[in-house]
């Protein structure tokens, strides 16, 4: 695996007119980590997220995603990248099986068959593979959504909200396969998440935004000790509503 | 298969998928121009005996209704794969997945080809039984006029694609109707000479004019005008390219303004 980190932004800034969306952020995420992107609605998250996937330009900054400048050469990065929301979906009417390999053609796959019999397996959906999506429960959906997101087992994934409107079953299986996952592959893992408990028990590191800046950054363990706080969904409500008092670490 | 072939197979597969999963969608693909068929064959019937235009070219009405079909469904099956992909809110996958926008633009084409060989074909076959009406008699040169409305067709629905995705689901409308703001003046059931004389340039600036003056060219006088089919070809080349080059500005201004997560009224 390269030294060289899995994601490095620097200075980005997107404006959609005189509204400042992201101001002049600058991260690393290492190879192999699990990185949270933090911060209330608005906070800038869901358009970073837009601009390291390349669906989005930035209006300046940069953006290298696995040692390849997003700006000029994305479509090198983007076939070892994935990711998953369940706020974009996938078509309907089509099945788990013919959705998974319209996928596996775009992102230039072989042995497909074989590829979605063994994702399918791991997200025990076997069952669902000629299943329509349109027929599947909220929590089908997602792992449908995510088994997409894995296809071609991405070293750099990016995910929004994952277990969002789930119920804390399926929500736990969720976090225990992406724990396993980044275990066995050493894959990098940027998560979106409004669920706290989430960030503490899979990330390494995290990135509080607030008004389109990163506020503070450290691992959680550290970002709760700097604030005084018993976990870090106080830490979150302390950053986004400006009332924190870092402590003496600062 | 590697590379691009395979995206766009990918695309092309996603919309099979999905015509084999509707049978109202496939119905609805042949129905309108069976429709048109039948009121335009009938029309005919009776213009036959009461018409000497219509008289000394069976079937020209019949043809120009077929054809007009090849136009519409090309530009429709276009904008309506695109379409399809905003409705089932699935744009967003695409725009992050290694597919790029011309490879997008090639599998548009080919779904667009394809949806309208489905459209049109049944129709064109029905023409004999019902009416003694045999367009493949036309030959070569009926290859020659449906490649030339198929390109005008994607290339009209190229713009159209690209005013989805820099309006959102609120320019839908423009996808059904845009095209008929040319039907008029196009010359698909009349010779041009009709038109008034200051409407005629406009007129000829289309590709599909050349082509609906080139079939009659070939049912009443028996000639191919290699003129006029140069006409098209040249004019569809410079639409095509204009197609493209507005779809391609229209992404860019999507990417920009952060449109391509977010299609929607």
């Amino acid at each position: 695996m390269s030294s060289e980190p899995a994601l490095v932004v620097a200075n980005l800034v997107k404006r959609f007119g005189k509204i400042t969306a992201v101001n002049d952020i600058s991260f690393t995420v290492e190879r192999g980590s699990v990185t949270a992107l933090l911060g209330g609605n608005g906070a800038g998250k869901t358009t970073t997220m837009a601009m390291l996937l390349g669906a989005l330009k930035p209006t300046s900054g940069a953006i290298h995603a696995l040692g390849i400048d997003m700006a000029h050469h994305r479509y090198d990065a983007i076939p070892r990248m994935n990711f998953s929301s369940p706020y974009v979906a996938l078509p309907a009417r089509l099945t788990v099986r013919e959705n998974l390999t319209v996928f596996a053609h775009l992102y230039g796959l072989d042995r497909i068959k074989e590829r979605i019999e063994r994702i399918a397996e791991s997200f025990e959906m076997k069952d669902l593979l000629k299943t329509a999506v349109g027929k599947l429960s909220a929590g089908q959906k997602t792992r449908a959504g995510l088994a997409k997101a894995l296809l071609n087992e991405p070293e750099l994934l990016l995910l929004d909200e994952p277990t969002a409107s789930l119920d804390p079953d399926t929500a736990d299986w969720i976090r225990t396969y992406f724990e396993t996952y980044t275990r066995q592959t050493g894959a990098t893992i940027l998560l979106a998440s409004h669920h706290m408990g989430e960030v503490e028990r899979l990330c390494n590191s995290a990135l509080m935004m607030r008004h389109g800046t990163i506020a503070d950054r450290g691992s959680p363990s550290e970002l709760i000790a700097r604030y005084g706080r018993q976990n870090l969904e106080e830490v979150f409500l302390d950053i986004a509503r400006d009332t924190g008092t870092r402590s003496a670490v600062q | 298969m590697t590379g691009s072939t395979q995206r766009i197979w990918g695309m092309v597969l996603r919309n099979l998928y999905l015509l084999r999963s509707s049978w109202p969608r496939l119905f609805e693909l042949a129905y309108w121009p069976t429709f048109s068929l039948l009121i335009w064959g009938f029309l005919s019937q009776f213009l036959m005996t009461n018409s000497s235009y219509i008289a000394q070219a069976a079937g020209v009405l019949i043809s120009a209704v077929l054809l007009w079909d090849v136009l519409f469904r090309s530009n429709l099956g276009l904008a309506i794969t695109f379409l399809e992909e905003m409705w089932s809110r699935n744009l967003g996958q695409l725009f992050i997945s290694p597919l790029r926008p011309l490879e997008l633009v090639a599998a548009l084409m080919v779904i667009s080809f394809l949806r309208t060989l489905i459209s049109v074909v049944p129709a064109a076959l029905l023409a004999m039984p019902l009416f003694g009406v045999w367009v493949f008699d036309l030959g070569f040169a009926l290859a020659a006029f449906f490649f030339n409305l198929m390109v005008m067709g994607w290339a009209v629905g190229l713009f159209v694609t690209g005013l989805l995705l820099r309006m959102g689901l609120g320019a839908e409308g423009i996808v059904w109707t845009g095209i008929f703001l040319i039907a008029p003046i196009t010359g698909i059931y009349y010779p041009i000479s009709v038109l008034p004389e200051w409407l005629q340039p406009l007129a000829w600036s289309f590709p599909s004019t050349y082509v609906f003056e080139g079939m009659r060219a070939v049912m009443f006088d028996h000639v191919f005008r290699w003129d006029l089919m140069m006409g098209a070809v040249l004019l569809n080349i410079v639409y095509l390219i204009a197609g493209a080059v507005s779809f391609l500005i229209f992404y860019r201004i999507a990417r920009v303004r952060g449109l391509l997560l977010q299609q929607g009224d």
